[in-house]
């Protein structure tokens, strides 16, 4: 027993754990969303998280040490920014069809979900730093972290709020969109698509691609828009709040 | 072979935007930057078949990338202790704001194209 004891304990200091606990955690919750016929409640992004804060919170690993091994995941954040270029790219030709529509409501979609968390942060008391925190809450994580940091806000306390928006818009967008009467005819697809990249980044943009192929483009597309935008507009929308 | 050429040109690029914007102190975060270089890029066909094949894995694992800063809310507990119900609610009210302003202004502009 002694001996099982040292060895968890020498490993899960290595980045081998957190590294291997993300993978092994987010494969099973991808199978069990699949299983689940990928209900929204299933959502693998949400399930992942939680089981892996309740178990390193029972096994006493703290975050930073879950973290170094994390971070090899985390990193790929970076180069899948770029690669937001694709899908970018590959639908040029109705971005230049009807770039007017799309970049007003990735405008007025992005304004409303920034400005709104502003000023329901004030209205409600949070801390100042935690309502700048909020502003870049429908951008994808990265990009959040990076715009929270230039306004003043707490860059982790931003990813986090960021995820949990995208898990929202995962979670409640289909019931949404019911409700609004947006049908699943093409234009249909589409709006339901770009809404959910531009207001719930790439957890929206990942849950409308297993949805629907069209939808999942149009995420694609306005969630690198929303990128874009965002780092651009949301320092000069504190500036003038 | 292709897949890593692509993950190559996509970290060349995050690495150009850095650069860049580190250098002339822009408002836009280097990956960002390094997307726009991406898509201007992509029109040589050297670029675009190995970044096609790159991007495709990393946007359809996208969810997983969100893991680990996800499990950063536990060091956020005394936080959300205090705040964390204002804070849900203040998030998810602007979400849906967000998806129903995005949704309608589209739906909007492009009726009457779409038939």
């Amino acid at each position: 027993m002694p001996k099982f004891v040292e060895l968890w304990i020498y490993l899960s200091a290595t980045p081998l754990f957190g590294l291997t606990a993300t993978l092994v955690v987010y494969v099973l919750a991808q199978a069990a969303y699949a299983r689940l016929g990928q209900a929204a409640w299933a959502n693998p992004v949400l399930w992942s998280v939680v089981t892996l804060a309740t178990l390193l919170t029972f096994s006493g690993v703290d975050y930073p040490t879950y973290f170094s091994g994390a971070q090899f995941i985390h990193f790929l954040l970076g180069p899948t920014v770029v690669a937001l270029g694709w899908p970018l790219w590959e639908r040029r030709h109705e971005l230049r069809h009807r770039w007017c529509a799309l970049l007003l409501a990735a405008l007025a979609g992005g304004f409303v979900a920034s400005a709104s968390a502003l000023l329901m942060g004030w209205a409600v008391g949070l801390p100042h730093d935690v309502v700048l925190s909020l502003a870049p809450k429908s951008v994808t994580a990265p990009v959040a972290m990076g715009i929270a940091e230039r306004i003043g806000g707490i860059p982790a306390l931003a990813a986090v709020f960021a995820v949990v928006t995208g898990m929202v818009g995962a979670l409640s967008g289909k019931a949404l969109f019911a409700l609004l009467h947006i049908d699943t005819s093409a234009a249909g697809w589409m709006a339901r698509g770009f809404a959910m990249g531009t207001a719930a980044h790439g957890i929206g943009a990942a849950r409308a691609l297993q949805v629907n192929a069209d939808a999942g483009a149009y995420a694609g597309l306005a969630l690198g828009l929303q990128v874009v935008l965002a780092a651009l507009l949301i320092p000069l929308l504190l500036r003038w709040m | 072979m292709q897949g890593l050429q692509g993950l190559a040109w996509l970290l060349a690029m995050q690495s150009l935007g850095e650069i860049l914007s580190r250098a002339l102190a822009l408002p836009v975060p280097g990956p960002v930057l390094g997307m726009l270089l991406l898509l201007l890029a992509l029109r040589w066909p050297v670029v675009r078949e190995p970044v096609a094949i790159c991007a495709g894995f990393l946007l359809s694992h996208l969810s997983l990338l969100f893991v680990p800063v996800g499990v950063g809310v536990m060091t956020h507990l005394g936080l959300l202790g205090q705040y964390g119900l204002r804070m849900l609610v203040v998030i998810v009210l602007s979400t849906w704001l967000g998806l129903a302003v995005t949704a309608l202004t589209l739906r909007y502009f492009s009726r009457g194209r779409d038939a």
